[in-house]
């Protein structure tokens, strides 16, 4: 759904999806193996205002917390109601149905700074 | 920072896909594939860890017993082949480390201790052994050994050595592999039944090739840490440390007043007389989260005291142990503070899981 080759990438592995003024946030497949075993996702509410690189949601595997950072600024329009139930949803498909929340961009111009999935993929390789 | 000691089961842990992690000095693996699965694998058939890292004393002499007897705060069974949990305590009466001591013969000994510990517990007992006729040697870097975990595991372990058939609970056995000799133990640190094998580090890896190919699966730390608090067991280090007594550490039950003189004794009957302020108790979330290490526990937005473990439980969801004020009884509803949040839970007893053993 949200194809990586089309999704740009924070460095921190956050990717952004966008679908005109909105953003779809999700962890990049990486992202979720290195975390592995997610059983609880924190999600942020619902109108709250994020910027860029505030951390916003946890994400809880046995091992860890992982905190997870808005990679554009904007408000929080949706979250993904799905992982309150099945927070495992983002190991298994964390660029489908596995997406955390929706931002309206305040300046989607922003996204321009995010890595492309060739760029975020050399990041990962070092 | 110094390079991590490595177990004669690191090449084997590494090929099994283990991701290795730094514990206390050892190169370990937190995990193979999933901490769940493994969790699963041990709690409903057959799990093995590499458990080389941990420490053994032995403890040889006329005196070895009345050594013992001195050195632990409970009972020490003298009878060959049996195995006593005991702590080791400070002058003070506070926990400088837990133990098992095994009865070889009446006068020898092995004892075995945390690998975080080995150092400080060897030179304790060196320390206080100068009043016995008794020798300790340190025989941790000679020993390797895995646990093998499971309501499968005796059945298994009994079809390489049969002597396990018979072993009762907390006993060793010594053992002959491939003509190499070592032991074995009923003993673990799951909740579920299984042994502990303790071989030469020349030959672990062929035990584990052999456990592999009978398709026990390998797990990791992660899955030990999450196991062991289901069951209840203390991690040192974390839920008891030298600040602690067994007392406030929900372990009195090790403590024997009623013995003769041993390290600790009077600190522990002065502090027992005057109450504790805090004690170790179990907290289960009632909503979704995970609670941690260091989490602040709150009643009625008073603080009340921390979380020394926590984690996510497939069986029970959010559990935790932590030190809360005495005032702060089984049954209370309590709030744990996690990354800001104040999630509702239950002081609880623990074991949080039925231990089948």
């Amino acid at each position: 759904m949200y194809n990586q080759e089309n999704c740009r990438f924070a460095k921190t592995h956050e990717w952004a999806f966008v679908e005109g003024e909105v953003a779809v946030v999700g962890i990049s497949d990486h992202a979720q193996e290195e975390i592995s075993d997610i059983v609880f996702v924190d999600l942020p509410k619902v109108g709250r205002q994020v910027k860029t690189g505030e951390n916003c949601c946890v994400i809880e595997s046995v091992k860890s917390a992982s905190e997870i950072y808005a990679p554009v600024s904007g408000e929080i329009v949706a979250i993904n109601e799905a992982l309150t139930g099945d927070p495992a949803l983002v190991n298994r498909e964390p660029h489908n149905g596995g997406w955390l929340f929706k931002i309206k961009m305040t300046n989607p111009e922003e996204v321009n700074a995010l890595l492309d999935f060739a760029g975020y993929q050399a990041t990962i390789q070092k | 920072m110094a390079e991590l000691k490595k177990t004669a089961l690191c090449h084997a842990c590494e090929q099994a896909g283990g991701k290795m992690v730094d514990f206390h000095g050892w190169l370990l693996p937190v995990q193979f594939d999933s901490i769940l699965a493994e969790h699963k694998a041990v709690r409903e058939n057959v799990g093995m860890f590499d458990v080389s890292h941990m420490g053994q004393l032995s403890v040889e002499g006329k005196d070895a017993w009345k050594f013992l007897q001195y050195i632990s705060c409970n009972n020490i069974k003298s009878t060959p082949a049996a195995g006593t949990y005991f702590h080791i305590l400070t002058e003070q009466g506070t926990i400088i480390d837990d133990a098992i001591a095994f009865c070889l013969t009446p006068e020898k000994f092995l004892v075995v201790v945390n690998a975080a510990c080995v150092e400080e517990d060897f030179n304790w007992f060196q320390k206080q052994a100068k009043q016995f006729s008794v020798s300790v040697s340190n025989e941790s870097a000679q020993w390797s050994m895995i646990a093998l975990q499971g309501p499968k595991a005796l059945s298994l372990a009994s079809t390489l050595l049969p002597v396990v058939a018979n072993l009762p609970r907390f006993h060793i056995a010594p053992i002959e592999l491939w003509g190499i000799k070592g032991y074995v133990t009923r003993t673990g640190y799951t909740g579920e039944d299984g042994v502990e094998i303790m071989l030469p580090g020349t030959h672990i890896e062929k035990l584990w090739n052999e456990f592999l190919r009978l398709g026990v699966k390998p797990c990791g730390l992660g899955a030990r840490d999450v196991l062991r608090l289901e069951a209840g067991y203390l991690l040192n280090g974390a839920d008891a440390d030298q600040t602690r007594t067994p007392y406030e550490a929900n372990c009195g039950w090790v403590v024997k007043l009623n013995k003769e003189n041993f390290i600790g004794k009077a600190a522990l009957e002065q502090k027992k007389a005057a109450g504790f302020a805090t004690l170790l108790k179990g907290v289960h979330l009632k909503s979704p989260g995970v609670p941690r290490e260091g989490c602040k526990v709150f009643v009625n937005g008073i603080e009340k005291g921390f979380l020394t473990s926590g984690t996510y439980s497939p069986l029970f969801k959010g559990i935790a142990v932590g030190y809360l004020n005495a005032d702060v009884p089984v049954g209370a509803e309590v709030e744990v503070e996690i990354h800001g949040r104040k999630v509702p839970a239950e002081v609880v007893k623990t074991p949080f899981y039925k231990n089948r053993v």
